[in-house]
C-alpha cells in the first residue's frame, strides 16, 4: 500500500459522506417545502392590505363580503367567527366522549379496550372526509331538516360532522396520554383505599390534564382545517353565525368553493387568499399552543 | 358505603356510553358498505363517467396518483428519517427538521392544495394534471410518512450500529444492510397506512389534479399522447373528488347513486390498508417481544 492511497479517505469513508449528503439533502427539500409554502401564502396574502388598500382591522371585524360589487367590501369576520363556533362545539362534544372512551380503555377493561374498542375508534381515522361529508349532507342535514325545520345546512350539521371527525384523533391521543400516566401514582392511590372512579378523577385525570388538553387542541386544528366535509353540510351562505340552524360559511368552505371562480390580482382572488393566511397562522398558532402545554408538562 | 356505589355506577355509566358510541361507529361503518352495496357491479367500476353510470378513469386516476405520490415521497421521507434518526446530532438544523414535519403534518390539506394551485399549476405551468397533483400529494404525505419511517428506525436497536462501527464498517454500509432491513416491517406499515390518507384525499386535489376525467385509452402506451392513460399532464379527478363534485354541482338520483357506489369502493379500500398496516405492525411487536 503507498503513502497516497492510505492518506486518502477510504471507501467507507467516501460513502458515508455521500449517504450523509443524500439524507441531509432529503431533510432540506422538508425544510424547504415549509418555507416556500409560508412564503407563497403569506406574499399573496397580504396583498389585500398592501396592494388593495384594505384596512386589516377592517378586515377582521366586519362581515360584508362583497369584493366584486362596485364599492367593494372584504371583511372576513362571519367567516372567521364560524369557523371558530362549529370548531369548538364539535370539540365540546368530541372530547367528553373521547376522554371516557379512553378511560375505559386504559383503566376500565383494557383487554377489551385495546383488542376491540380501540381498533374500532380508529378506524374511523382512515375515513375520507368527503364521505363525512356525503353521510352529512344525505343523512344528517335531511334529518336536522325535518326535526328542527329550516333548510338542515348549518352550523349544527357541520359541527355534528367534525365531532365525528376529530373523535378518533383526541381518543387516539387521550389514550396515550393516560398510558404514560406513572403505574406506581395508581397504586398509590389504590393503597389508600381509593375506589376506581377516585383514582380516575384524583390521580389520573389530574397528572394527565396538560397531555389532554393537547389531545383536544390537536383535534380543534384538525377541524379548523378541515374543508370539504364541513363545505358540503354548511350551507354556504356568508352570514353571522346567530344561529346553529342557519346556513354560514367557514373560512375554508369559503376557499374551496370561490378560489376557483376568482381571477388572480383582483381583490376578489386576493381577498380569498388572505383567509388561507388566517388558516396558516392559525395552524401554526394551534402549534405553539399544544407546544407551550407540552413544556409546562416537562416542567412540573 | 357511598363512595363504592359512586363507583359502580360511573363503571357501569362508562361501559354503557363505550358500547353505544362503539356500537354507533360500527353502525356507520356497515352503513357506509350497505348502501351502497346494490351499486358496486363490474359495469360501474368499468365504465367512463363521461359515458356512462361508471368510476373508471377516476378509479385508475386515484391507483395512478397514489403510486406516483408514493414513489416521490418515500425516498424523500426514508432520507429524512434516516438524517433525523441515525446521523442526527442535536443543532439548530435538526430542530428546525422536527418542527418543520410537526408544522406541516398539521397544516389543513386545503393549504397544501392552495399552495399547489398557486405553485405547480400557475407558477411552474404544469395546469390540472396528474403531476401537480401527485406533487402536491407529496407534500401532503412527506410530514406523515417521515414521522412513521421515524418510528420503523428508533425500533431498531442502535447496537447494530456500534456493532457495524467497531468492525470499520461506513455508517451506510451498516444502514442498507442492516438497520433498513430490520425496520422492513415498521417502513412498510407506514408506507400502507399513509396509502390510507393519500387514497382518500381530495382537498389538495380538487385544484391540483383538476375537476374533470377526461376518457382515457387504456390501450394507448405513448405518455405524450392526450388520452393517453399514462399521460401524467392531462388533468386528473380522483374517486374522493369526484364524489364531492357530484354533490356540490349536481345533486340528483345519478350523483347519488354515483357517490353510494364510489363511497364503498373508498372505504373498502381504505379499511384495507388500514387492517394491513394493523397486522404488519403487530407482527412487528410480536417479533420484537420474542426478542
Amino acid at each position: 500500500m503507498n503513502l497516497v492511497e492510505l492518506k486518502s479517505p477510504s471507501k467507507e469513508i467516501r460513502q458515508d459522506h455521500w449517504g450523509k449528503i443524500l439524507c441531509y439533502a432529503a431533510t432540506g427539500v422538508l425544510l424547504l417545502l415549509l418555507l416556500t409554502m409560508m412564503y407563497f401564502v403569506f406574499s399573496k396574502g397580504i396583498r389585500t392590505f398592501t396592494v388593495d388598500g384594505v384596512k386589516v382591522w377592517k378586515f377582521l371585524t366586519t362581515s360584508q363580503w362583497e369584493p366584486t360589487s362596485t364599492t367593494p367590501k372584504v371583511g372576513a369576520l362571519a367567516l372567521i367567527s364560524t369557523s371558530f363556533l362549529t370548531t369548538i362545539l364539535a370539540a365540546v362534544i368530541a372530547a367528553p366522549i373521547a376522554i371516557i372512551i379512553a378511560i375505559y380503555v386504559v383503566v376500565i377493561d383494557t383487554k377489551i379496550g385495546t383488542k376491540l374498542i380501540q381498533p374500532i375508534v380508529e378506524l374511523l381515522l382512515g375515513i375520507p372526509s368527503v364521505v363525512y361529508g356525503f353521510v352529512g349532507l344525505t343523512m344528517l342535514v335531511p334529518l336536522i331538516r325535518r326535526s328542527f325545520g329550516g333548510t338542515g345546512f348549518g352550523i349544527l350539521a357541520g359541527m355534528l360532522i367534525l365531532a365525528l371527525m376529530i373523535l378518533p384523533t383526541i381518543t387516539s391521543l387521550a389514550i396515550e396520554s393516560l398510558r404514560g400516566v406513572d403505574r406506581s401514582y395508581w397504586n398509590f392511590a389504590y393503597t389508600l383505599g381509593g375506589t376506581t372512579w377516585q383514582v380516575i378523577t384524583h390521580v389520573i385525570l389530574k397528572i394527565a390534564a396538560p397531555n389532554l388538553i393537547i389531545a383536544v387542541i390537536y383535534g380543534i386544528a384538525r377541524a379548523f382545517g378541515e374543508a370539504l366535509a364541513v363545505q358540503m353540510v354548511i350551507g354556504n351562505t356568508i352570514q353571522m353565525p346567530i344561529n346553529l340552524l342557519t346556513p354560514t360559511a367557514t373560512l375554508t368552505s369559503k376557499l374551496t368553493t370561490d378560489i376557483g371562480n376568482t381571477v388572480a390580482g383582483t381583490l376578489a382572488n386576493d381577498a380569498l387568499w388572505s383567509l388561507a393566511l388566517i388558516l396558516l397562522l392559525m395552524s401554526l398558532a394551534f402549534n405553539l399552543i399544544a407546544k407551550r402545554f407540552a413544556k409546562r408538562r416537562v416542567k412540573s | 358505603m357511598n363512595r363504592y356505589l359512586i363507583d359502580r355506577v360511573t363503571r357501569h355509566l362508562i361501559q354503557l356510553l363505550v358500547g353505544l358510541v362503539v356500537a354507533l361507529i360500527l353502525i356507520f361503518l356497515g352503513y357506509l358498505i350497505w348502501q351502497g352495496r346494490h351499486q358496486v357491479t363490474w359495469t360501474f367500476l368499468t365504465t367512463s363517467s363521461e359515458v356512462g353510470l361508471g368510476i373508471r378513469d377516476q378509479l385508475f386516476n386515484s391507483l395512478y396518483l397514489l403510486v406516483l405520490t408514493l414513489l416521490l415521497s418515500f425516498p424523500i421521507a426514508l432520507g429524512s428519517a434516516v438524517a433525523l434518526t441515525i446521523y442526527a446530532k442535536q443543532n439548530i438544523f435538526t430542530r428546525l427538521a422536527q418542527m418543520a414535519i410537526e408544522v406541516l403534518s398539521s397544516l389543513p390539506s386545503i393549504i397544501v392544495g392552495l399552495f399547489g394551485f398557486l405553485f405547480l399549476v400557475l407558477k411552474v405551468g404544469l395546469g390540472f394534471s396528474v403531476l401537480s397533483g401527485a406533487i402536491a400529494l407529496t407534500f401532503f404525505n412527506l410530514p406523515i410518512l417521515t414521522q412513521s419511517m421515524i418510528l420503523a428506525l428508533k425500533n431498531v436497536p442502535t447496537s447494530r450500529l456500534e456493532a457495524g462501527i467497531s468492525l470499520g464498517v461506513s455508517q451506510w454500509h451498516v444502514l442498507l444492510k442492516v438497520i433498513i432491513p430490520e425496520a422492513i416491517p415498521g417502513i412498510i406499515s407506514g408506507i400502507v397506512l399513509s396509502a390510507g390518507r393519500v387514497f382518500g384525499e381530495a382537498a389538495a386535489l380538487i385544484y391540483t389534479a383538476g375537476q374533470s376525467a377526461p376518457q382515457l385509452d387504456y390501450h394507448n402506451w405513448n405518455i405524450f399522447s392526450a388520452n393517453s392513460f399514462l399521460n401524467p399532464l392531462r388533468p386528473a379527478e380522483t374517486l374522493a373528488v369526484h364524489i364531492w363534485k357530484v354533490n356540490t354541482e349536481n345533486i340528483g338520483i345519478d350523483a347519488d347513486k354515483i357517490s353510494r357506489g364510489a363511497i364503498v369502493i373508498l372505504v373498502v379500500v381504505v379499511l384495507l390498508f388500514n387492517f394491513l398496516a394493523r397486522r404488519l405492525s403487530n407482527y412487528l411487536q410480536q417479533k420484537n417481544g420474542g426478542r
